[in-house]
């Protein structure tokens, strides 16, 4: 799996939601792209993420 | 003053009594609340990035809870990265106005007006609320009025150089021919050159470099809203004649003491 352009191997099944909680994201403060398509924070407990996702994680932050 | 009251600015619907949109760049997270409340802005610029989980502290938790954000596509090098950009800003749950910047161009950090231009329409069609940065060409700003922004932002001079209104000729070309707020932005390094723009009908000014870069940020943001309302003024009450030769006196040309 890809996320945010790192590779990362999953170890064991995991969703969307545990993989956020266990990095330690905010997820109020983050929107999160799943091969090219934004997932629903409602969907983040259903997402079952797979070896060949590519994830971005993105949040704001200062900008002119 | 009645009209200096009665002056709001409206973007994307939206009324705004400050002139001064301040980028949040280049500040520490504690030093941009202050930044905001010395300028007394009301919208703030905001860019998108890969979030970090290692730094839980969000731009979000300190920027004054008033301020209207205006994510910007700063990253984007065509129109569809700028969209995407857009996208990822609006899930953010912080409003429908964006900032359109697409830069191709690394050295002079230059728009591409054309692709600006396309980028503009899409967005405006989604809903969007799309405040276009743009190189200052009259024929593309038209373009940009048909595509449905919601202001203009031409640039005074590449961004974060602070040379001040290097474009000015061509920014009052689109103050005189455009029906939609002219939104200077970039470049400008000084109150004085923020008040200049203010002055000639700019609806508003966006500054961010000038004032993260001057050694005390906050009493620059103050200048620059000083700068910004006095410009607006001079604006309103309309600049005296200039007298092409010789003097006109100001003192009654009567009852001198030698007479």
């Amino acid at each position: 799996m890809r996320v945010n352009g790192t590779e990362q191997t999953l170890a064991q099944p995991t969703t969307l939601a545990q993989f956020l909680a266990q990095q330690g994201y905010r997820v109020e403060r983050i929107v999160v792209e799943r091969n090219g398509e934004i997932v629903p924070k409602a969907a983040y407990a259903s997402v079952q993420l797979c070896d060949s996702d590519v994830i971005e994680i993105v949040s704001f932050m200062g900008g002119g | 003053m009645q009209s200096l009251q009665q002056d709001p600015l409206i973007l994307g619907g939206k009324t705004f009594h400050s002139r001064f949109i301040l980028g949040s760049g280049k500040f520490s997270l504690q030093l941009v609340r202050d930044v905001m409340t010395y300028g007394k802005c009301e919208m703030a610029t905001i860019a998108l990035r890969r979030a970090n989980a290692d730094s839980p502290e969000n731009i979000l938790d300190f920027l004054p809870e008033h301020l209207t954000l205006l994510p910007n596509t700063s990253g984007a090098r065509n129109a569809e990265e700028a969209i995407r950009i857009a996208h990822l800003s609006r899930e953010l749950g912080c409003g429908d106005f964006i900032k359109i910047e697409v830069i191709p161009d690394t050295k002079y950090l230059l728009p591409d007006n054309g692709e600006t231009i396309r980028a503009t329409e899409i967005l405006a069609n989604e809903g969007f609320h799309v405040l276009p940065y743009m190189y200052p060409d009259l024929i593309c700003a038209r373009h940009l009025v048909d595509a449905g922004a919601a202001a203009i932002m031409p640039l005074g001079a590449p961004i974060g150089s602070n040379k001040g209104l290097r474009t000015k000729d061509f920014i009052r070309i689109l103050i005189d021919e455009i029906d939609l707020p002219i939104i200077v932005d970039a470049g400008i390094g000084t109150p004085s050159q923020a008040c200049e723009a203010m002055e000639m009908g700019a609806a508003a000014v966006m500054a961010n470099t000038a004032i993260a870069t001057s050694d005390h940020c906050a009493m620059m943001a103050h200048a620059f809203r000083l700068a910004i309302e006095a410009g607006r003024a001079a604006y309103l009450a309309k600049l005296g004649r200039v007298l092409d030769n010789d003097a006109e006196a100001s003192s009654p040309l009567t009852g001198f003491l030698q007479d």
